[in-house]
């Protein structure tokens, strides 16, 4: 507990119900911070790892202290292993919470995925078969996250290497299914489609046409690598260490166009490049969001006058 | 058919071979024209490995400037292989890697290295310490000479003392990259990882000053510590140990303690 954000006593921040932006939102990295707050970059929120922040004290949360002083935050968790057969980690959920609690996020996210089995932390997020039995206990863990942290929280599509022969779900629909059964919101990694599909021999539009996007409330855009498969067929990695690929841009159109203006994260998590680089990523971002249809939402609005204020 | 179709269970076959690639990859699972899926799996066990040693190379600096590269990558993939993180937070993960370097016998003939993974930690764990506001010596500055003495100081939450028989010193300084020189591996040092405010600060101590610094971290009276380094050498310069120990930052307060009942 002293080692762990749980002995701490963090200055927290006030009960905020504003929702994400819908605008371009950066995943924040440590050598980045300095810069952003000595130029505040009109960013329209940041996304950190909510497993980064679980320390007790010191630079990383004066440094996220800072960040929210000026942004809203969304908080992504990648270690609750929600996708797993093991029961979630009351610990884990504890300090999770107490993330949450003290930066008071205007989303909070995790993953269909698992990373511990047997008490061994994988450190990944892994894939699980699509059933009837997977579905039953995904909802279960969503269940208990959401009653933790006494809100809604979103889950996102995941990246996918292999097919499991005795998945008998699409993951478009056990994705709708979760959603629906666990009352969670939908994130959408436009990335982890373009990805998935072509390791899967599938049409990443044919997926974003299935999906049920009127749950997402937010959006994931990433680089990835490209690689081949065992029988030479094309195998992409969501390596989050380059710019968008141009085909990934092309699916986020037409999500849009689907969808309407959505908080649009950019992740570049490896070979991180100078902040310059990834606000231009986030430039672009707002273009795609600029040219959307309709009128800009109070939530955008709300947010304009904060950050001017 | 395997353990991945049985109830729903999957994880365990699938897990099982991500860590060991002597480990077959599993049955069940393949690409869109069926198996075999070895590349496939193979990212996730590149996932897994590479991620793991990314962080042991961000957390052991030091070490990987000493071993190299090619040594520190060998040894941490041992360890990752028989200790797997049990926890998602990640700054802990390494905590095991001083008493497994001890007890690794390749690495049998510098004994030194485990002093320097024990550094590393102390580190770290003062980086991500719990945030407290530093006494400063101007608490103790109206004290009568009768008082001091029984002074009891309660330890920054921050503050580590690494004491070890290797110039743990000289070896843990190889992280900032500058001189490759011989280090002479028969000078015994201490450190003392401090945190008052954001940057660790960490400062070479000597036998004395580490020994007073030991006691008065571990609560033991003023008085008492003072002798603890005067055990260690007569020539123990006390008020220049006392000035460090408020310099640095390794108290959050002090508190006269109730005199003994005789």
């Amino acid at each position: 507990m002293q080692d762990s954000i749980l002995g701490s006593d963090l200055q927290g921040f006030p009960v905020d119900d504003r929702p994400l932006p819908p605008r371009a939102g950066a995943g924040l990295k440590p050598a980045h911070v300095a810069d952003i707050l000595a130029n505040r970059p009109a960013i329209g929120f940041f996304e950190v790892h909510a497993e980064n922040y679980m320390g007790a004290g010191g630079m990383p949360h004066a440094q996220l202290h800072a960040i929210r002083e000026h942004y809203p935050l969304s908080v992504h968790g990648v270690g609750m292993s929600i996708g797993g057969e093991a029961e979630i980690d009351r610990e884990h959920l504890a300090r999770f919470k107490a993330v949450v609690d003290i930066y008071q996020p205007a989303m909070v996210s995790e993953h269909l995925a698992w990373s511990t089995h047997d008490d061994v932390f994988f450190n990944d997020l892994l894939p699980l078969p699509y059933t009837d039995e997977t579905l039953d206990r995904v909802v279960r863990h969503v269940d208990i996250v959401q009653n933790a942290l006494g809100r809604q929280i979103l889950i996102e599509n995941p990246s996918t290497y292999v097919i499991f022969e005795q998945s008998n779900w699409e993951e478009t629909q056990f994705m709708a299914e979760i959603a629906r059964r666990s009352g969670c919101g939908l994130l959408f990694d436009v990335n982890n489609v373009f990805v998935s599909s072509t390791n899967n021999g599938t049409s990443p539009s044919d997926y974003i046409a299935t999906y049920p996007l009127e749950l997402v409330q937010e959006i994931h855009l990433a680089g990835h690598s490209v690689d081949s498969d065992d029988h030479g067929n094309p195998l992409l990695i969501d390596a989050h260490d380059r710019a968008v690929a141009d085909d990934v841009w092309a699916l986020y159109a037409m999500v849009l166009k689907r969808a309407g203006a959505l908080p649009t994260l950019i992740e570049w998590d490896n070979d991180v490049p100078q902040w310059a680089v990834l606000e231009a990523e986030t430039r672009r971002v707002e273009s795609f969001l600029d040219a959307c249809a309709g009128p800009v939402s109070p939530a955008r609005a709300g947010h304009d006058q904060l950050v001017t204020s | 058919m395997t353990a991945l179709s049985a109830n729903g269970a999957f994880a365990g076959e699938f897990g099982a071979a991500l860590l060991d690639p002597d480990v077959p990859v599993p049955d069940g699972i393949g690409g869109p024209v069926g198996a075999p899926a070895k590349k496939r799996y193979g990212v996730y066990r590149n996932n897994v490995v590479v991620g793991l040693m990314e962080v042991m190379r961000s957390a052991f600096p030091s070490l990987l400037a000493l071993m190299g590269a090619e040594n520190f990558d060998k040894v941490a993939r041992n360890f990752i292989a028989v200790s797997p993180p049990k926890s998602p937070m990640m700054q802990h993960y390494g905590d095991g890697f001083a008493d497994f370097l001890a007890g690794f016998r390749p690495l049998a003939k510098s004994p030194f290295l485990a002093d320097v993974a024990r550094a590393e930690r102390a580190f770290l764990r003062s980086w991500h310490a719990r945030d407290a506001v530093a006494a400063t010596i101007n608490e103790i500055a109206g004290m009568g000479e009768a008082a001091l003495p029984e002074l009891v100081f309660e330890p920054h939450p921050a503050a580590i003392l690494i004491t070890s028989k290797w110039p743990v010193a000289d070896l843990f300084d190889r992280r900032n990259g500058d001189g490759d020189g011989e280090i002479d591996l028969g000078e015994a040092q201490c450190l003392l990882f401090t945190r008052p405010e954001l940057s660790v600060i960490v400062q070479s101590l000597n036998a004395a000053n580490a020994a007073f610094a030991g006691a008065l971290l571990d609560g033991e009276r003023l008085g008492d510590a003072a002798a603890c380094g005067f055990d260690v050498d007569p020539e123990f310069d006390f008020a220049s140990g006392l000035q460090t120990i408020f310099s640095s930052g390794a108290v959050r307060t002090t508190r006269p303690i109730a005199p003994h009942i005789p």
